[in-house]
């Protein structure tokens, strides 16, 4: 719970509360063709995931000998946001692709595969914020029912904050708020087991005194995201 | 992963099976995949829809916008189509520049679309000369097992029939994106193209194949027929022939036989597809 | 292993799967501090002091002796590239043919393309050196039949106890089946419907893999399956 009572930010704009994350749906083994796949839909955020791989990484000289590599490819359809985004690749795009291979890439176990190469394909089909986390969720799903060897999963959340008030999962309308010290946008992912952070970005501006609670709200969210995780892996087969 | 492959014996497996009237799953020569359809898929688009024919699956949206109108045609509307083979639908797409299979397929589908007047472009122009509705056929596939084509032309026309205009702010003339009317596109419904692509494999003529049977076929023909009232037969909008071998005349004759048949069941699909959206769309409202 | 409502229960990556010193850890399980963590998607499997995890997906990891099919990439001097599935190149050197084999000759007796029934004769950290010097029938070129593809970590459930799942399917569809350890599986029928059948009752297995009373249920799916035998039709 948070102490705020000199935020202007007092009721979600969807009636949830401060803690509470929207509404998930998942499910593995959505895109046969896959070594696996995963759709992740929390709110009106939806992700799709597949991994292909691992597969021997050509071109031979880019080939990491010692350890596999991932690569990572995100992309929003043109039609899940409001406004047309046109097909190819954006800049922002080439920055979710490498934050999201940094928070995937320390928990699969690359040393045992050397020479090969995991790609991993996040495509957004519908737009509600938090479009890098439910494809992070979505990614590690599907790497792990692609059976890619992994120390522990990877689930991730974006924390907000509204003027004062700390919120779990914002929603696009979230974002756009612009009262008092208006929103901040923090997407956050964290390891299941030993609950280390491997994704951390911060747009907006909050006090130093408060990130700790923000890393506390994100922490807690990511376990009631990764019981989802887990049960659809569990129920596939 | 794919349960077959095209090896050449794969090839070899096809034929025996076709000779005898059966395809390598069980289906006749002419029997199509089970279709499901799903709308709705983003509701950030003008419309947006999910089809899955057998285990291949595609989704299309309409957005719209506002530009300029071309040259020779200052009272006309415009449409773009593009089709994306998403690398995350096989393993066998890549990043870049469309591939000319991508182009292909989006070229082949708009023609049908803007060839049989299915849209009428007229109804988009705001001012003429200065400024016209501008209509986006974005289609992206999610697993690619064979007849893209048609998956994508099917979607693209369901799309087309339940996408509703933005809202246009009078005061700034700019759309109000993720705002939505109720009106729908301007659509002269018996002109709705439906798709159907005939593919040979040897002496066989077959329609709705899966990857490995597309990947050794000799040759196709994609058939665009749509049906008009005023006509007493079905009319051939658009075709396109793609493959290295020839085909007979009467080879081609029986193919655009066959998609005639196709037709007529695509069009009892789309209108059942329809009214159960419609259906649902009501209870929604209600609750 | 527990079992919901007749299934195996999967466990995931990260899962606590065991704490304490009853177990100690073996395949695709990670020891962090007091808990055994499962690293991969699949059933668990204790064998006496022993807890490891039976993955249920992913490549294939090759091991000296399996029998794999291959389909042919390539030729060189020295030899054929095979894909074998799995993320390394496989190699099948001249020398490991049986008899002398002139570099002219090499097309003739497999080329791209051919699907051949192998076997592996060494691991390396990124490759895998097949022979051919096998004096077993069957090895060699496939001409007939058909050859489809499943995961391989589920081969052994496709193979079942002492072959007992294939055999079952064998008997049903009249059909010859060899099972490559890397998931690529040959069936041979006497006619293309029963050929389907035993690839339909493969696909069943393969999609049930979690099922409790697996045979009873493949028993039940083959004899409600059982095809009827089309005549060639006349061109």
């Amino acid at each position: 719970m948070t102490k705020d009572e000199k935020s202007l930010y007092t009721k979600r704009s969807d009636g949830r509360a401060f803690d509470s994350i929207r509404e998930i749906s998942a499910k593995v083994g959505v895109v046969p063709n896959a070594d696996g796949s995963a759709i992740f839909a929390q709110g009106d955020t939806i992700a799709i995931a597949s991994v292909y791989g691992p597969k021997t990484h050509h071109p031979k000289n880019q080939q990491n000998p010692e350890k596999g590599v991932i690569r990572v490819h995100y992309g929003m359809l043109s039609f899940s946001v409001t406004e047309r985004i046109k097909p190819g690749v954006s800049r922002r795009s080439q920055e979710i692709n490498q934050v999201t291979e940094w928070a995937l890439s320390n928990v699969v176990m690359l040393e045992e595969l050397p020479g090969t190469v995991i790609d991993v394909h996040i495509n957004i089909l519908q737009a509600n914020a938090g479009t890098r986390c439910a494809g992070i969720n979505a990614a590690a799903m599907a790497l792990a029912h692609a059976g890619i060897p992994m120390k522990e999963m990877v689930s991730a959340v974006a924390i907000g904050k509204m003027d004062k008030t700390i919120v779990s999962d914002v929603t696009k309308e979230e974002e756009d708020m612009e009262e008092g010290e208006g929103a901040t946008d923090i997407p956050m992912a964290f390891l299941s087991h030993s609950e280390k952070i491997t994704l951390l970005q911060l747009d907006g501006r909050i006090q130093v005194d408060r990130f700790g609670e923000a890393l506390e709200a994100g922490k807690k969210a990511c376990k009631k995201i990764f019981e989802i995780q887990k049960k659809a892996l569990k129920e596939a087969e | 992963m794919r349960i077959r492959m095209p090896y050449k014996l794969t090839k070899k497996n096809i034929l025996e099976a076709m000779s005898k009237g059966k395809r390598l799953d069980g289906r006749g020569l002419l029997e199509h995949r089970p279709i499901e359809v799903r709308f709705g898929v983003s509701k950030n688009a003008e419309s947006s829809v999910i089809v899955k024919w057998g285990k291949t699956e595609v989704a299309c949206g309409i957005k719209m916008g506002l530009q300029e109108p071309y040259t020779g045609h200052e009272s006309e509307g415009t449409m773009t189509t593009s089709v994306e083979l998403l690398p995350l639908s096989s393993p066998n797409f890549e990043y870049g520049q469309p591939s000319i299979e991508a182009v292909e397929i989006a070229r082949v589908i708009d023609r049908g679309i803007r060839e049989s007047r299915f849209i009428d472009f007229e109804k988009l122009c705001i001012k003429e000369g200065e400024k016209v509705w501008s209509i986006y056929i974005d289609i992206a596939t999610i697993n690619d097992d064979g007849n893209l084509i048609d998956a994508g032309a099917l979607a693209a026309v369901l799309a087309l029939r339940t996408a509703r205009f933005p809202v246009l702010d009078e005061e700034t003339g700019k759309i109000d994106y993720g705002n939505f009317t109720d009106k729908a596109l301007p659509l002269v419904n018996e002109n709705m193209p439906l798709t159907t692509t005939c593919y040979k494999i040897g002496n066989h003529i077959f329609i709705d194949p899966a990857r490995e049977e597309e990947d050794v076929a000799d040759a196709r023909l994609t058939i665009e027929i749509f049906k008009p009232e005023s006509q007493k037969v079905e009319m051939i909008t658009a075709m396109q022939k793609g493959g290295e071998m020839p085909l007979s005349i009467e080879e081609a004759e029986k193919m655009v036989s066959e998609a005639t048949k196709m037709f007529k069941k695509l069009n009892i699909l789309v209108e059942e597809e329809l009214d159960k959206a419609k259906k649902d769309t009501k209870k929604k409202k209600k609750e | 292993m527990t079992e919901k409502h007749g299934k195996k229960e999967l466990v995931i990556p990260g899962e606590i799967i065991a704490t304490g010193d009853e177990f100690l850890p073996g395949d695709w399980t990670l020891k962090q501090g007091n808990d055994i963590i499962s690293s991969r998607y699949g059933v668990v499997e204790k064998q006496d002091r022993l807890i490891k995890i039976i993955p249920i997906s992913g490549v294939y990891i090759p091991r000296s002796g399996n029998t794999v099919i291959g389909e042919i990439k390539d030729l060189t001097n020295a030899g054929w590239v095979i894909d074998i599935g799995g993320p390394y190149q496989a190699f099948l050197p001249l020398r490991e043919c049986p008899g002398f084999v002139e570099e002219s000759e090499m097309e003739n007796i497999y080329g791209i393309g051919d699907l051949i029934l192998t076997q592996v004769l060494n691991v390396k950290r990124t490759s895998v050196d097949l022979t051919m010097k096998m004096r077993e029938r069957g090895f060699g070129k496939i001409r007939e039949g058909s050859v489809i593809r499943v995961n391989p970590h589920r081969v052994p459930r496709v193979i079942g106890k002492e072959g007992s799942m294939v055999s079952l399917i064998k008997n049903a569809s009249n059909c010859m089946i060899t099972v490559g350890q890397n998931g690529l599986i040959w069936i041979q029928g006497n006619n293309i419907d029963e050929q389907i059948y035993a690839e339909k009752a493969i696909q069943f297995i393969v999609e049930n893999i979690t099922t409790e009373g697996l045979t009873e249920k493949a028993e039940k799916w083959l004899a409600d399956n059982k095809p009827k035998i089309t005549k060639e039709k006349k061109e």
